[in-house]
């Protein structure tokens, strides 16, 4: 997972994406489809997560870990017998490892139609500003 | 690539999906030989499917977050179930306003686009009661069996 030297520098402003083969898997989860981009204020992370109400998503934060966990429901439990199935497992997991710059106390989490938008802020010195030049 | 990590796209996404298949098709014995001739990219096909069977109806759930459930149509026609619609990517709405701004894009592995998936109905669904649901991005549609396809119990009179 280095980069090449050329991104040393912009490696520290990106959340890293934990290699998910080697982290300890208790059961089978599926791995949300995800967009991330990041602007001047913060970065902005989009995940699929079809199926996930709101009161069943966690999200947690360990250091510079960022989590999102959460359980697919189907609604009730009905006597169906499958006869097809291309989502065969019943849980999402992913994690990020974020950087230094990243406010991981102000993160804003939405879900909408099953889809998580995640913004974590910059820290209000690790934003870009302009520095003025003085003529003497 | 500058950042292996990051750059996962799709492609690898998709390569993890196959590993969890081959894991789930061990345990339930094997994939079979024969599949759907409608479901040869199953795993690159938005949206995902699942069908089940009940002895009232055939559900299918289709794994669409984060569309307008207005946009999305489902239709009937000669036995079989069309869904069809199209995902917006969520970048052009955010950034209309302000597409001056530097931004950079680590991942894109999101559906966007047109999308269209069928599934063939057996012969005892009954096409003309259909209900769709959206909820919480998924697609829920119930088509319920004809009455007279319904298992039931045969009464025996006696004869004399």
């Amino acid at each position: 997972m280095q980069p090449q030297s050329s991104s040393t520098e912009m490696q520290t402003q990106q959340p890293q994406q934990v290699q998910n083969s080697s982290n300890t898997r208790t059961a089978p989860a599926l791995l949300p489809p995800v967009d991330i981009f990041e602007d001047g204020s913060g970065i902005t992370l989009c995940a699929d997560l079809p199926g996930v109400g709101r009161e069943d998503l966690a999200i947690g934060v360990d250091g510079r870990n960022l989590t999102i966990e959460a359980p697919l429901k189907l609604g009730e439990a009905s006597s169906l017998t499958p006869v097809y199935a291309e989502v065969r497992a019943n849980h999402f997991r992913r994690s990020f490892e974020l950087s230094g710059d990243l406010d991981t106390a102000k993160i804003d989490a939405g879900l909408r139609d099953g889809v998580l938008t995640l913004r974590i802020p910059k820290h209000e010195q690790a934003k870009p500003r302009r520095i003025d030049v003085r003529v003497e | 690539m500058l950042f292996p990590s990051m750059l996962r796209t799709s492609g690898d996404w998709f390569a993890d999906f196959e590993q969890l298949y081959d894991r789930m098709d061990e345990l339930l014995g094997g994939r079979s030989a024969t599949s759907s001739i409608r479901a040869v990219g199953r795993a690159g096909a938005f949206p995902a499917l699942n069908v089940g069977n009940s002895p009232d109806a055939v559900e299918i759930y289709a794994f669409a977050p984060g569309i307008d459930p207005k946009s999305i149509d489902v239709s009937v026609e000669k036995g079989v179930l069309a869904i069809s619609g199209e995902r917006q990517s969520q970048d052009g709405k955010s950034s209309g306003g302000k597409a001056s701004e530097e931004r950079t894009v680590y991942a894109n592995e999101r559906f966007t686009g047109r999308f269209r998936r069928v599934v063939a109905l057996s012969d005892d669904a009954d096409p003309g009661r259909v209900e769709a649901t959206y909820r919480n991005g998924v697609l829920k549609i119930v088509v319920p069996k004809r009455e007279s396809s319904k298992p039931r119990q045969i009464q025996i009179t006696s004869g004399s």
